[in-house]
């Protein structure tokens, strides 16, 4: 499905570990390999912890891993410094999670618009106003929002505003940090519908996170998955129902509310709760709350393996090692 | 066993919930569903009198058991809560002081109940963790507040609440801050409590699949007004209302359509 | 327009009363030779040394004989510029050194705050009459002294604003849509710093003031004949029972304007209101 040619980004092997007190460490993400492709979504999906959020922050510049490489098109984004990182900003972009918090509350839309443009010298300040309200038009807005302050808008309206801000840059990747969970679900729907119609006429990657499955399955085209800092499945995002593999991935799948389930299936739920990332267990990190834990899970990490092309898995079901269980 | 007649709740004179009517039976779980702004949270802080800043249910009356709940005084409202009405909150966890251990608040909150001593207390408070399945309980009342997970501290609100095995538990938002792997878990515990103790459930929540899961009846609210009702069949299946069409269209759904 | 101006002063009454009480002592300063009609504060005749207040001296005159009226009202002149120079160099170089400290982090971050830990440790009087004694006595040096020793506040009061707006979303959106460094620290640290710095330093006139004429008092400050009232109360000091006179009217002069300007900047706070934020 996905062509090396239009891979534009690789996250090669990315750790990122933070000191804790008493000596410990605290291990964000743990040995994160994934690919972006032209015009195609990548969904991340994890509970909260997993480290999604510092990946992503690695993406847009404001975080650098501890240990791993970033290649945009081939060339790696942790070791760029000064005006070079500056630079690179306008190829990756950025929308936030909370509508209120992502803007300057004493800016008005049109100068938190253009501000990315001024600050690159695309356009000039008599400028403003007319750019402001085109791209007010490409996220369905009235021009003369343009004027407003942004807590004289609705959540939905803020996060479109959002979203212009960061096309205006026109960015080949967009890193979109749980973008509609703040929202409400029938905002959310138009929300979300407005991003997969951008990514079609501007064929611009997205990096979407999310916690909701049933939500990134419906315009992801991949989805990885993540638990305690480490992949633990990469799969193409249609029919994960039924092409998931890893129990992890069966737990979240499972515990999805769903108006069309069958209400009298009791819902799935794994007992316990995720160890800290302070002390995460050697071997494989879903070990205490899989219902298919071997031996080997408990002292071995899992290797990576390709179950076809699009798919890979970390999870000793499916190694040479717990093959011989 | 709970009837809500015709309510209207206002903040000083402004209402922001009017008409509400609703009638509940014993063991009967019911969600209030609606988007922010509905008025669905609002109207479950008027039935145990929680209502912040002013608020006043200024029409209509609420009925327990055929007495009303509008005009009870503070010790009447104390012997209410926690015995016979409940509530859990998003985040239980910030309605604990944190400053104390969590033994100390369960202490107090049983010994504000009942005479007995700090010891018979504790033991209690440990039991009733224990039944809601929740893993050393001991070790958890040693814990402060911060300590705990999210999932673990809605289930210690759950546990406190239940301590009493009241008639009815009101559950504003119980799910809404938690991962999906803990909400399926406090779900599962919430319809045990239905079969076990008998206990009838009003949750608020936003989100429609749990709404649809858990309940046998369904309110649909809008601005203020019940702009849909029924039980989980019609609601999901039979409604001919828009707004409720639109809300369930707009629900993400593991087959269900793809944008890509 | 003019209605709207009307209603601020009104609704902010403190403020306006104690604008104009402060502005009041300003006048007096520039137009001291006019109040004073051209009598000399620095000149005097011995003959008249130690007169108690009278038609010609109303407020007596002290042991060199000279007009202590005069030298009370010129003494503003020196009191107003040296404590607002005190203020502006603290609260430009303070807030200069803590919105870096603050931005930066790491070891920027490190070495200020060091060095403004150093200065906390040492009592402030103490380090400021080390300073000036260094220096030499004047009321340059003393300004120098209290500056040297009061800006830690400053740098402390702008590192803390800077990290409270440092981790969120709109400053992080800021950076990854391009904005440069300085661009950062002007148009969006600064305007979130500024409101409080302001009124911190519209409060501190006062006491600054007081620092300036205690150093004076002690002889660190301002030199003879300068008109200043801390040195004034100093030389009336033999004289306390004696002639009282020397030393109540710059004392009160002390007690007056720090009040006035003390009241102003408590009024200012109310007026801008941060905590609207």
């Amino acid at each position: 499905m996905f062509d090396e040619k239009d891979m534009i980004l690789e996250a090669k092997h990315v750790t990122r570990r933070f000191p804790a007190s008493g000596g410990r460490e605290l291990t964000a993400c743990n040995d994160i390999s994934l690919k972006f492709y032209k015009g195609k979504t990548l969904g991340l999906v994890g509970e909260s912890g997993c480290g999604k959020s510092t990946f992503m922050n690695f993406l847009v510049s404001l975080d650098k891993p501890t240990e791993g490489e970033i290649f945009f098109h081939g060339k790696d984004i942790t070791k760029m410094k000064g005006e070079e990182l500056r630079q690179n900003r306008q190829n990756i972009q950025m929308v936030f999670q909370d509508p209120n918090g992502s803007f300057n509350p004493k800016m008005r839309i049109r100068d938190i618009i253009c501000e990315p443009l001024l600050n690159f010298g695309r356009i000039k300040k008599s400028e403003k106003d007319a750019v402001a309200r085109k791209y007010l038009e490409m996220v369905e807005l009235p021009g003369d929002f343009a004027d407003r302050f942004p807590h004289n808008m609705s959540g939905g309206q803020r996060q479109r505003v959002a979203i212009a801000r960061a096309i205006a840059l026109e960015p080949e990747l967009i890193v979109m940090d749980e973008a509609t969970s703040a929202l409400d679900v029938s905002v959310q729907k138009t929300i979300i519908e407005l991003i997969v119609d951008l990514q079609k006429k501007k064929n611009i990657s997205i990096g979407f996170i999310c916690h909701d499955l049933g939500l990134i399955q419906s315009f992801a085209h991949q989805i990885a998955v993540m638990y305690l800092g480490n992949i633990i499945e990469v799969l193409p995002g249609e029919n994960i129902a039924e092409t998931a593999k890893h129990p992890y991935t069966h737990a979240l799948l499972g515990a999805v509310f769903d108006i069309e389930m069958d209400f009298s299936k009791k819902i799935e739920s794994i007992e316990g709760e995720a160890p800290s990332p302070l002390d995460v267990p050697e071997g494989c990190p879903f070990q205490d709350r899989c219902d298919k834990c071997m031996e080997i899970c408990r002292h071995k990490r899992p290797e990576t393996v390709s179950l076809s092309p699009d798919h890979l898995v970390a999870c000793h079901l499916f190694t040479n090692g717990g093959a011989n269980e | 066993m709970l009837d809500i007649n015709d309510v209207t709740i206002s903040y000083g004179k402004t209402p922001t919930v009017k008409d509400f009517s609703l009638h509940m039976d014993e063991g009967q779980i019911i969600s209030l569903v609606g988007e922010s702004g509905s008025g669905k949270t609002t109207v479950i802080r008027a039935v145990l009198g929680l209502l912040p800043g002013g608020g006043k249910v200024t029409e209509g009356d609420i009925l327990y058991q055929g007495k009303t709940l509008l005009n009870l005084t503070k010790d009447q409202w104390r012997k209410m809560r926690g015995s016979e009405i409940s509530m859990i909150f998003q985040d239980s966890g910030a309605m604990m002081n944190p400053t104390k251990k969590v033994g100390a608040a369960f202490v107090e909150y049983i010994r504000t109940h009942e005479n007995i001593s700090k010891a018979e207390a504790w033991k209690k408070g440990v039991d009733m963790l224990e039944r809601m399945r929740l893993p050393s309980g001991d070790n958890i009342m040693r814990s402060y507040p911060f300590q705990l997970s999210g999932g673990m501290r809605q289930r210690v609100g759950i546990a406190m609440g239940m301590t009493y095995q009241p008639k009815i538990l009101l559950a504003d938002e119980p799910t809404s801050a938690l991962d999906v792997t803990t909400q399926a878990q406090i779900v599962r515990q919430m319809m045990e409590l239905r079969d076990e103790y008998g206990t009838s459930i009003i949750i608020v929540t936003h989100n429609l699949g749990v709404a649809a899961y858990m309940s046998d009846y369904i309110v649909v609210m809008k601005n203020g007004f019940i702009e849909d009702k029924g039980d989980r069949d019609h609601m999901l299946h039979h409604t001919d209302n828009p707004y409720t069409q639109k809300l369930l269209a707009a629900v993400p759904s593991l087959g269900g359509a793809r944008y890509v | 327009m003019e209605k709207k101006k009307k209603n601020f002063f009104r609704q902010h009454l403190s403020f306006t009363i104690f604008l104009c009480l402060a502005i009041g002592v300003v006048l007096v300063a520039i137009f001291a030779p006019v109040i004073t009609g051209g009598v000399s504060p620095t000149e005097g005749n011995l003959i008249d040394s130690v007169m108690a207040p009278s038609k010609d001296h109303i407020f007596g005159t002290d042991k060199l004989g000279r007009d202590i009226f005069t030298r009370v009202i010129y003494g503003t002149r020196i009191s107003v510029t040296a404590a607002f120079s005190v203020v502006i160099i603290i609260t430009v170089v303070g807030t200069f050194l803590g919105i870096l400290a603050g931005y930066f982090g790491g070891l920027v971050d490190a070495v200020i705050m060091r060095i403004s830990d150093m200065m906390i440790a040492f009592p402030g009087l103490v380090l400021a009459l080390a300073v000036a004694g260094m220096l030499g006595a004047s009321i340059t040096n003393a300004v120098i002294a209290v500056s040297v020793v009061s800006w830690t506040k400053y740098a402390r009061l702008a590192r803390s604003l800077v990290l409270k707006i440092k981790d969120r979303d709109f400053v992080k959106a800021a950076i990854v849509t391009g904005s440069k460094t300085p661009y950062m620290l002007l148009r969006y640290m600064l305007p979130n710093v500024i409101t409080t710095i302001v009124i911190t330093g519209a409060t501190d006139i006062g006491s600054m003031m007081l620092e300036l004429a205690g150093l004076s008092f002690l002889g660190f400050g301002a030199k003879s004949p300068a008109a200043e009232w801390g040195l004034m109360l100093n030389e009336g000091r033999a004289y306390m029972q004696s002639a009282p006179w020397l030393m109540i009217f710059p004392g009160l002069a002390i007690f007056i304007v720090v009040t006035i300007f003390n009241l102003l900047g408590d009024s200012l706070r109310d007026v801008l209101d941060p905590r609207s934020e």
